[in-house]
This record gives structure tokens, C-alpha cells and sequence, in this order.
């Protein structure tokens, strides 16, 4: 058993293995990167270090939401600090990751991020490599 | 050199803390190769320690060391007890010699002979010493980087908190008190933070400074000289960088002078300059920092490195057939490797360039080799800027900040003064400061903020030329801690960094060559050697266009120009009889055709005539034009000298030689040969030829004083036979092709010629 952090992603929740956590935090003012690609919402400042600010919404290709997210899931990606923006946080707890039942197909975005599933009471829910989301990383390390 | 020497012996003490383990375990096992390689290693580096900081008894015992080591190494020789005994010898004297130039004390080198000669095959066992040197407390603390980082992002924390208190006190309305005490403590965490800052940052001054002594000790012991170049001393880098850069840099100049640049002789024989030449130069570009060694030697012979290649059967031969040039080339990097077949004392036996590549690499840099064989070798190393406090200029677009590093602006303009032009040629943009011409981009518009125009102008220099940067605002000047952006950041080519300045939000810096790539800027070396042949067939004499404080516009010859600046009114006075200006370094006579007491500032032209120097006041520049060549002279002499059309106005020209007759405080030297400048083209003359003429050492006049001779006359052509016969007489012509003994007017050295003739071979 391994522990999840329950998340809700454009209102769906969502399980994010705590070792890919590196701290939750408010994010406050954001500053946009121009020409950077639609993911990267911009740059924050997390106490005396600068992070770069992933729009979860944009990275899995959904539409954009109507308010902004201000809560954000701190990982470290190659060196690199990023605020995954998150909707809501829900909960903390030990689940077992299983594996997507046999035809079960993600769409576009999600498939790039989905490592299996965790079982709340009885509720699915997808369990998602942070890394995932990350533009450039995927590229850089191929 | 103290400092040198200093971290030499903490860095040696602190390696031989660390190898007395590794000595103990070669010593039950004379065949670990680790441990062969780590005395090895240990070794090499004090003998290159010792050639940079002069201690010729340490590079003694360690070069025999390092001999018999590497015959270890190459399976020349077996590693026996005797001869572990023997270089375990010369490790503890090196510790005992280290730590009695620590103390200062004199250390008694009898039995140093003795400790070399028993490395030799077949010599006796040495007798095992004991240690026995004092050691004298240090004055210095060797510190963990990770330390450092922690005392860094802690003193970053500090400062943001620190303005946070800051501006809850100020909005929470200010008691005195706690302000003077937030005062107090704003002050102590700037201190804080710049001793903080210090102690990451260096300036690779300290890297350099070495080096002059080095290269000519090193020049010297290989009978060669070698001028050496050093460029970029103040670019600053990370501590932990600079320590990681002193070996690779070592190795790599002494390589340079020992394999890379040829005797004297040799040179001589190959029309080179007998001086090698050897530069340094450190440079950051983008969020790099590149340090280039570069030198006029040999380069690589590249087949002879094959060759040594496939002879240590360290690759086949079809393999290195396959290779291209430059993989051949990287071969030198090749472990256990030299091109040069006698090892000297200098650069060792090849064991340099792999360590030099796995230094650099291990602190994320990448190594360049440009080989020009036969005519020297480029190295560059290229070191990320993870760390480097940056000098840097904020700018503003729209609503968001940016900084740009200051190394690559030239200068900062505000569109609408006095000589910015911005054009549209086609669809590009380009803006004209003053007279060059440059492609423009605007921020805002590269950005996706929209285009807008253009309000200040930020002249930065990139990939070989200069741009123009247009932003909205420019803002202050500030030293930051520059880190690498996220991947996804830095692929947008524009970016060199992010930064977190004390306003507490983030920035990120631009990277003007990357900006210009983007924008498809594209400046070769033929384009630059373009423009300057250009600029020497034109022949055309360029003019200031202004306004004059009367309103009138006029011209003044731009060569006569030394700056336009806005003086206060204040620094003008009527004082002595006449009207003069306050400048830097005194006083100089001012000229005013008009009203300057309302103004509070006023533009001033510096006229500067050989030593004389005029203040011209005018209301307010308009542009370069080039002047017409026809002039049409004024009724009476005085300050206007005639009346050129331009573009359908009539523009009054400013007579210089009136001027400085008139106002100059110096007398013109009355030694020099007289030269007249007669007819009715003097006006001409006067404006086109008088700097020729002065600069070359004439006194130039349109009009006798009474008792006068001139030495010679200058007149055009096809005017009438004037009056003084006597006097020679050289004759000017309009059109450049003609042959009537006269001289084509913009002929220059034909003209000097001349003249000189005419006045007696001066």
C-alpha cells in the first residue's frame, strides 16, 4: 500500500502517489511566460524559489475553467520546481494502485498521465503520474 | 598568489586526509587499479598545482612520481612493495613540505634525492619516514557547497520576509519606532545578503590572475615565448565553478604551449610570428558562461591522432575510418592518450584532455574543439550560469517586467529625441540612431502583447551585430541570481533564466541573441564587411540638421561634431566679455544665435577643432543629412557661411571657420604654413577642406591680414587667374575624371600631396 493524495482535477478526482509530492501550497500572483506553450500558466514564487506553473486543465487539453485554481501540488521534474494547479484537495490515504481494467480506454489527455487506479469505498479513481503533465520533460529525456 | 597558495595547501592537506585511506589499501594490494588511479590522479594535480604557484621542490618529487605511476599505469612496470614503498615516500613528503610552507618554516630537502632515486628499478628500499611536521592552525574553514545553497535560499527567504514586514508596517500606519528598528534590520539583511552572495560568487579574475606567470614559466621552460591575451577578468562566476575550472584550464594551456604552438624556429620557418599567441577570454552568452582558449599553434594533426589511436588498439580500424573530422578530433579526449611522443614536464602524457573533458562535464558544461591545423586550435568550454550573480537592466512591457543583461546592451534611446528615426522597409522595422542603421524589434509584439510603437529603444549587441529592442519603459538596474527556467521555458528560445528580485515576484530574463535568432535576424561576417565598404565609397559629407535657438534651421559638418548634450542653463554665463560655457573640464567659449535664458536646459554641439574646443547652443537636432555640394555663399562674412538646399528648404550653413576665428579662446599656431583658400567656391572650401588641411598641420584662411604671404593657394579649377601669382598655386576640379593638372576635390591624399608640394615638401 502505497499513499495517494486524492485530488480533484476539472472536477474529477484524481490519486497522486505521495512520493511524486513534494508540498501543497497556495499559489499567489502568476506571471506569464510569453511564447511559452499554453501548459505553462507561468511563474510563481514558492518562498525564495521560483516555480513554474502548470495549468492542469490546458496540459490534459480541456477547456479552460471559469475560475482560476489557486491551490497547486509542488513536484520536482529533472531539477525543476512546478505548481500542478489543482482544484480541491480531498484527502490523504494508503491505497492499493491496480492496474486499468482491460478495455477500459483514457482519452487523449488522460492517457498520457494515467498509471492505473486506487479504489475509494468502492469509487475508482485514476491514479496519475505527475510527470505526465510536465511540457518539454517528456521530450527532453527522449 | 597568497590566496593560491592557501587553497593549494587546504586542498592538499584535505586529499591526503582522503588518500591515506586509499594508500593503506594500495599497499595490501599493489594491483587496484582504483587506487592506482587515485594516488595517480593525486599526484598529477599537485604537479600541476606546483607549476602555476612556483614550487619547483613538490614539482620535482611530484613529476617522478607521477613517471613511475604512469609506467605502472601502461604495464611498464609492476607495482612491488618497494616501489608502493617508494611513492608512499614521496606522498608523506609532500604532505611534510605542504605543511611546513603552511608554517612558514624551512623544511631540509637532503634525502629528497634519495626518495626519487629509489623509485628506479633495482634501488634500494627507502626507509619508511615518520611524520613529523607541526601543523599550524589554519585560517581558513572549508565549507560544503550544499551549505552554502542552504545559507543562500535561507537569506533569500529572509529578504522576502523582511519586505513583507515592510509593507504591512507601512500600510498599518508607522510607529516611529518600529520603523526605526525595521530600518535597522533592512539594513543588516542587505549587508547579510551581499557577504552571503559573496561567498558563492567570484570574479574568474581569480582564475586568471595565475596565469600570466604561468605561461611564462611554462613558455620559458620550453625555449618558446608566448604573448598572452586575457579577455572578460569580471565575469563572475559560482565559487564551486571556478574551482572545477582551475585543472581543465591548466592542462589546457599548457597542452596549448607545449603541443599546440611550435618552436621559434619552426615558426619563423612557417611565416608566423615567432610569439605565439595565446588568448583567454570569458564571456557569457546566454545562460552560459564560455570560457575560450584559443592559440595560433599547429592544431591537431588529426591523422597522427588516428594513427596513435589504432596503434593502442583502443579502436579498429574500420571504426576510425568511418569517423568524420570532428569525431577524430574528439578523439584526443581519448583516456591514455598523447599526440606528442616525448611526455615533458609540462603537459604529461596525455592523461590531461580526458580529465579536462570529465572536469568540465561533471558540472554540466560541454567542451568545443575548432581545430584550424596548421594554424591553431580553439577550445571553448561552455559552463551553464546555474549560479552567476548578473548585473542586469529591467525592462517594461505593457504591465510585466523582463531583465536583460547589461554585458549586451550598448545603449538606451527614448523614440522622439533628438536623432532616432524608425523606419518600415517593407514590413521590417528599423530604427536609425544617429548615423547607423539597425534592424528593430519590438518586445511587445515578439511577446504577443500587439504591436505599438516603439517608445524606448534598448541598442543590445547579439550573434555578431547590434539590434534594436523596442520596449515600453526602462526600469532599474539590478544585480540578480539568474537560474535556468523549466525546459518548457527555455524552448521558447527568448528566455535565458528566471529570477526572483526583491519585489518578490518572479522575472524572467531575456536573451538577446536568442531574441534576435527568433526574430530571424541574421548577422554574417560578409554582411559587416558589406557595410564597411560601403561607408568608403561614399563620398558625401554628412551635417547635424537643427533647429537653431532663432528658430532658423541650419547645418554643421558632423566631422567637426565631437557629442550634442543638453547643458543646464545655469552652466552658461556672460562673463569676460563674451558668452561661455561651464563644462567637465573648464570652460569653453559658447555660441548662441539666439535666446537660451528661458530654457532651464539647452542643447549644446561640442565643436572641436584639433585642440580648440566651441559650444554651439541650438534649439533642438533634426537629423544627419548629407550636405549638398553646392553651397551658395553669403552676402557677409559672419556666422552663416552660405545657404544649401535640402529636400526644397533653404538651409543656412554654419561657417566652422568663422566660428573658431572668431570665437576661439587659443590662437591658431601662426608657425604653420599658410594655405589661401580663394575664388568664390571658398565657402567650399572652408567647410570641406579646412579640417583636412588643419588636421594636417596648415593654417587655413579665406582672406589676408595685412603683411601676409600665403605658402600656397587653393582655387578651383575653372575659376579666372586671381591675384597672387606669385604664390603656388593648386587648382581643384569638380568631376573625378579630368587631367589638367588639376585635382579631383575629394582626392584627399592627392590634395595633401599637393599642397605639401607647393609648400616645400612639408
Amino acid at each position: 500500500m502505497a499513499l495517494f493524495l486524492i485530488a480533484q482535477i476539472a472536477g474529477r478526482p484524481v490519486a497522486i502517489e505521495s512520493s511524486q509530492v513534494e508540498s501543497v501550497v497556495d499559489i499567489g500572483s502568476i506571471i506569464p511566460v510569453p511564447r511559452a506553450e499554453r501548459q505553462v500558466r507561468g511563474l510563481a514564487a514558492l518562498r525564495s524559489r521560483v516555480v513554474t506553473v502548470i495549468d492542469t486543465r490546458a496540459a490534459l487539453g480541456l477547456e479552460a475553467a471559469e475560475v482560476d485554481a489557486g491551490r497547486a501540488i509542488i513536484t520536482i521534474v529533472e531539477g525543476h520546481y512546478y505548481a500542478i494547479l489543482v482544484d480541491a484537495l480531498d484527502d490523504v490515504a494508503p491505497f492499493d494502485l491496480t492496474p486499468l481494467s482491460a478495455g477500459i480506454l483514457l482519452d487523449k489527455g488522460w492517457l498520457k498521465v494515467g498509471r492505473g487506479i486506487v479504489e475509494r469505498d468502492g469509487e475508482p479513481i485514476l491514479a496519475i503520474a505527475l510527470d505526465g503533465l510536465i511540457p518539454g520533460a517528456l521530450a527532453l529525456a527522449a | 598568489m597568497d590566496d593560491l597558495l592557501q587553497e593549494f595547501i587546504a586542498e592538499t592537506r584535505e586529499t591526503l586526509e582522503a588518500l591515506s585511506g586509499e594508500i593503506v589499501a594500495w599497499e595490501s594490494a599493489p594491483d587496484d587499479r582504483d587506487r592506482l588511479d587515485a594516488i595517480f590522479r593525486f599526484v598529477h594535480t599537485v604537479k600541476g598545482s606546483c607549476g602555476f604557484l612556483d614550487l619547483p621542490r613538490l614539482a620535482r618529487l611530484s613529476h617522478a612520481a607521477e613517471d613511475v605511476l604512469a609506467a605502472v599505469r601502461s604495464g611498464e612496470r609492476a607495482p612491488d612493495t618497494r616501489l608502493v614503498n617508494a611513492v608512499l615516500a614521496i606522498v608523506d613528503r609532500i604532505g611534510e613540505i605542504v605543511e611546513a610552507i603552511d608554517a612558514g618554516h624551512a623544511l631540509d630537502d637532503s634525502g629528497e634525492d634519495l626518495l626519487i632515486a629509489a623509485l628506479d628499478t633495482g634501488a634500494e628500499m627507502a626507509a619508511p619516514q615518520a611524520v613529523s611536521a607541526p601543523r599550524s592552525p589554519s585560517r581558513s574553514v572549508r565549507l560544503n557547497v550544499d551549505l552554502l545553497d542552504r545559507m543562500m535560499s535561507g537569506m533569500s527567504d529572509m529578504v522576502l520576509a523582511r519586505n513583507e514586514l515592510a509593507r504591512r508596517v507601512r500600510d498599518g500606519g508607522a510607529d516611529p519606532v518600529v520603523e526605526a528598528a525595521l530600518e535597522r534590520l533592512s539594513l543588516t539583511v542587505a549587508e547579510m545578503r551581499d557577504t552571503v552572495t559573496r561567498t558563492r560568487m567570484q570574479k574568474i579574475d581569480a582564475l586568471f590572475s595565475a596565469l600570466p606567470r604561468m605561461v611564462r614559466d611554462t613558455a620559458t621552460e620550453l625555449g618558446k615565448s608566448v604573448t598572452l591575451h586575457i579577455e572578460g577578468s569580471d565575469v563572475e562566476l559560482d565559487r564551486e565553478m571556478i574551482e572545477m575550472m582551475r585543472d581543465p584550464l591548466v592542462h589546457i594551456i599548457r597542452n596549448s604551449i607545449d603541443h599546440g604552438i611550435e618552436a621559434p624556429a619552426l615558426r619563423r620557418a612557417l611565416g608566423k610570428r615567432e610569439n605565439g599567441w595565446l588568448n583567454v577570454a570569458a564571456r557569457q552568452s546566454g545562460n552560459q558562461i564560455v570560457i575560450e582558449i584559443s592559440d595560433d599553434g599547429q592544431g591537431v594533426d588529426t591523422d597522427r591522432l588516428v594513427a596513435k589511436v589504432a596503434n593502442a588498439g583502443l579502436r579498429s580500424d574500420a571504426q576510425l575510418r568511418s569517423m568524420s573530422e570532428q569525431a577524430k578530433l574528439d578523439l584526443i579526449f581519448e583516456p591514455g592518450l598523447s599526440t606528442k611522443d616525448m611526455a615533458t614536464a609540462i603537459s604529461g602524457r596525455g592523461v590531461g584532455m580526458d580529465v579536462v573533458r570529465a572536469n568540465v562535464e561533471q558540472i554540466g558544461g560541454r567542451i568545443e574543439l575548432h581545430n584550424a591545423p596548421g594554424k591553431g586550435l580553439r577550445i571553448s568550454i561552455h559552463v551553464p550560469l546555474t549560479l552567476s550573480i548578473m548585473s542586469t537592466i529591467g525592462v517594461g512591457v505593457r504591465d510585466q517586467r523582463f531583465a536583460i543583461s547589461r554585458q549586451v546592451i550598448e545603449e538606451i534611446v527614448r523614440v522622439g529625441g533628438d536623432m532616432i528615426r524608425i523606419d518600415r522597409i517593407g514590413d521590417t522595422l528599423s530604427a536609425t540612431v544617429r548615423d547607423r542603421r539597425m534592424p528593430l524589434i519590438d518586445l511587445g509584439d515578439l511577446l504577443g502583447f500587439g504591436p505599438r510603437s516603439p517608445v524606448m529603444l534598448a541598442i543590445v549587441s547579439a550573434s555578431g551585430g547590434s539590434y534594436a529592442l523596442a520596449v515600453d519603459s526602462v526600469l532599474d538596474h539590478e544585480e540578480l541570481v539568474i537560474k535556468p527556467a523549466a525546459p518548457a521555458i527555455m524552448a521558447t528560445g527568448v528566455y535565458a533564466g528566471q529570477t526572483l528580485p526583491d519585489s518578490g515576484l518572479p522575472m524572467l530574463m531575456l536573451d538577446c541573441a536568442g531574441i534576435a535568432h527568433v526574430a530571424g535576424l541574421v548577422f554574417g561576417r560578409e554582411a559587416m564587411v558589406e557595410e564597411i565598404e560601403a561607408e568608403a565609397v561614399v563620398p558625401g559629407v554628412q551635417a547635424l540638421l537643427f533647429d537653431d535657438l532663432d528658430g532658423v534651421r541650419r547645418v554643421l559638418p558632423l566631422s567637426v561634431i565631437d557629442r550634442v548634450e543638453p547643458v543646464s542653463a545655469s552652466a552658461i554665463r556672460f562673463s569676460a566679455g563674451r558668452l561661455r560655457l561651464s563644462v567637465e573640464g573648464g570652460i569653453i567659449p559658447l555660441v548662441a544665435l539666439g535666446e537660451w535664458a528661458p530654457q532651464s536646459t539647452v542643447s549644446v554641439v561640442r565643436l572641436r577643432d584639433g585642440s580648440v574646443e566651441i559650444g554651439y547652443a541650438i534649439g533642438e537636432a533634426i537629423d544627419i543629412v548629407e550636405l549638398p555640394e553646392t553651397v551658395v555663399p553669403a552676402h557677409d562674412a559672419g556666422p552663416i557661411a552660405g545657404v544649401v538646399a535640402i529636400d526644397g528648404d533653404q538651409i543656412e550653413v554654419i561657417d566652422l571657420h568663422w566660428l573658431f576665428a572668431s570665437h576661439a579662446d587659443a590662437g591658431t599656431v601662426s608657425d604653420a604654413p599658410l594655405c589661401l583658400f580663394d575664388g568664390p567656391e571658398t565657402a567650399w572650401m572652408t567647410t570641406f577642406l579646412k579640417p583636412v588641411l588643419e588636421g594636417a598641420g596648415y593654417r587655413v584662411a579665406t582672406m589676408l591680414r595685412p603683411g601676409e604671404t600665403p605658402r600656397v593657394v587653393v582655387r578651383m579649377s575653372d575659376d579666372p587667374t586671381g591675384s597672387a601669382a606669385t604664390v603656388p598655386v593648386v587648382r581643384l576640379r569638380r568631376d573625378a575624371d579630368g587631367d589638367d593638372g588639376s585635382i579631383f576635390r575629394y582626392d584627399r591624399p592627392a590634395l595633401l600631396a599637393a599642397v605639401a608640394r607647393s609648400t616645400g615638401g612639408r
